[in-house]
């Protein structure tokens, strides 16, 4: 499997999970696990472009796809992706466990819909869920991010 | 564990056929969380989603067919003017990750009475194509749902597709829940009106062991419609009527008080929601004219 353009043997373990994988095996700690049912949002990647849940894919599944974490944004030392930037700039994060998921997820509904309007914000951000910020600041971050990347 | 990609379908029912024990994953967005809490150990996992048979529709003879493996995000993008009641419940799947996974095949395996592609597929009279080594059959959805999370599929037999035809009128979905996503239904319904065979569909979910079909408020609202010539004159119904129908839609339910709501409390929303999206569906078609 490709991640953020590298790529990767397959995991040598069916059971492997999707997110274990890339935490454990190719040592990408910045996808986050929360819950591991599908329910937290905050192991969310790009599978062939889109927003999924590496928690409820097994590794094996991802053969031969392109997979995106968060690290795959921006390269070491390179400007903020408009997503990670308009999170900075809002204050969109407070412990910042959610965040990797969140911006994940953001990537993913702002190229299918570089303007979303506030219903689609919640939609789109819908299944992932915070614990600290309220999503007031996510909600702005979103916003932010649309227009950043006009 | 034992993990299994056929390439090909043939290749697919060959090995189920092989290993009836073995257990399919397309989407994985049930499967999976199942298999992470330790609900489930299958020996053997048969991936299906390198099938591209199982991801492609088309028409077939005046149906719809569409693959067991189509996700909802590709229903609500692709098939929202087609199967306008579909694409509502499957915009309320989940989110959107999981609406990117999740297919409608792997709503059929699950089978769970609160599955929300479910009550439209009735609704529509949709049929649901099982396949094995031994040949294709056509079940009827309204005879697909066996009983709490059990459906007709043979151990032998894998969904191939389900065949349904394109709306010829309004269609409504709607469920009730805590909040709009990431939800388990408290109650849903789903209602597909057809102007050309003057017939309206309805199917709940959440509401009894199994999805149902409301097949006694079909008639009777049928007959309203037919008896007033509703059809032909394009006005609304009798409120009294409207409220008869709601009572039958609620009587279909066997609803059972759980952690999500009460038996009661379903019956009553299902009769709101039966009248309420008949009452928005009818207003289509009367504009419609
Ligand atoms: C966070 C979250 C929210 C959810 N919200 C909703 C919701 O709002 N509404 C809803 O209805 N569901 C919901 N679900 C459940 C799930 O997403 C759906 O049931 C979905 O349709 C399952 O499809 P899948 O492709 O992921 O199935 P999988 O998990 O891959 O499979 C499900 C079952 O079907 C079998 N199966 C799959 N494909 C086939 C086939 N072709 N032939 C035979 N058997 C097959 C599998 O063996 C398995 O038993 C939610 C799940 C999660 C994790
Ligand atoms: S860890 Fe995957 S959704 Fe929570
Ligand atoms: S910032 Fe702490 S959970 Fe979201």
């Amino acid at each position: 499997m490709n991640v953020n353009g590298v790529d990767h043997p397959a995991p040598t373990d069916p059971r492997r999970l999707l997110s274990d994988h890339i935490r454990h095996d190719i040592g990408l700690t910045g996808t986050h696990v929360g819950c591991e049912h599908g329910v937290c949002g905050c192991c969310t990647v790009l599978f062939d472009g889109a927003p999924v849940r590496s928690c409820l894919m097994l590794a094996i599944q991802a053969e031969g796809h392109q997979v995106t974490t968060i690290e795959g944004l921006a390269p070491d030392g390179a400007p903020l992706h408009p997503v990670q930037q308009a999170f900075h700039e809002t204050h969109g994060l407070q412990c910042g466990f959610c965040t990797p998921g969140f911006v994940m997820s953001v990537v993913g509904l702002l190229k299918q819909n570089p303007d979303p309007t506030p219903e689609e914000i919640d939609e789109g951000i819908s299944g992932n869920l915070c614990r600290c910020t309220g999503y007031a600041s996510i909600r702005r971050a979103v916003l932010r991010a649309a227009e950043l990347s006009r | 564990m034992e993990f299994l990609q056929p390439a090909t379908w043939s290749e697919a029912l060959a090995m189920k056929a092989a290993k009836p024990e073995a257990v399919p994953i397309a989407g994985g967005t049930d499967l999976m969380v199942e298999i992470n809490l330790d609900h489930r150990r299958p020996a053997t996992i048969i991936d299906l989603t390198h099938i591209k048979e199982l991801t492609e529709w088309g028409m077939d003879d005046g149906r719809l067919r569409i693959g067991a493996g189509v996700t909802y995000a590709r229903i609500i993008d692709e098939l929202g003017d087609r199967l306008p009641g579909l694409a509502m419940a499957s915009r309320t799947v989940g989110s959107p990750q999981i609406r990117n996974r999740g297919t409608v095949g792997g709503n059929l395996g699950t089978a769970s009475p609160a599955g929300d592609a479910h009550p439209p597929l009735l609704a529509t009279e949709a049929i649901v194509e099982l396949a094995s080594t031994k040949g294709t059959r056509q079940v009827a959805a309204n005879e697909f749902f066996a009983g709490p999370k059990k459906n007709a599929m043979r151990a032998d037999e894998l969904i191939a597709a389900f065949l349904v035809e394109p709306a010829r009128g309004p269609q409504q979905f709607s469920k009730v829940g805590t909040r709009n996503a990431m939800v388990i239904a408290v109650c849903s319904l789903a209602l597909a009106v057809d102007p050309k065979r003057k017939h309206v569909g309805i199917g709940i979910g959440s509401a009894g062991p199994t999805p149902i079909r409301a097949a006694e408020a079909e008639t009777f609202i049928q007959e309203v419609l037919e008896e007033h010539r509703l059809w032909e004159r394009h006005v609304h119904c009798e409120p009294s009527a409207l409220k008869q129908f709601g009572e039958l839609v609620a009587a279909a339910a066997k609803p059972i008080d759980d952690v999500r709501g009460t038996a009661d409390y379903r019956r009553h929303a299902l009769a709101v929601l039966a009248r309420r999206t008949f009452r928005w569906a009818w207003d289509d078609y009367r504009k419609s004219k």
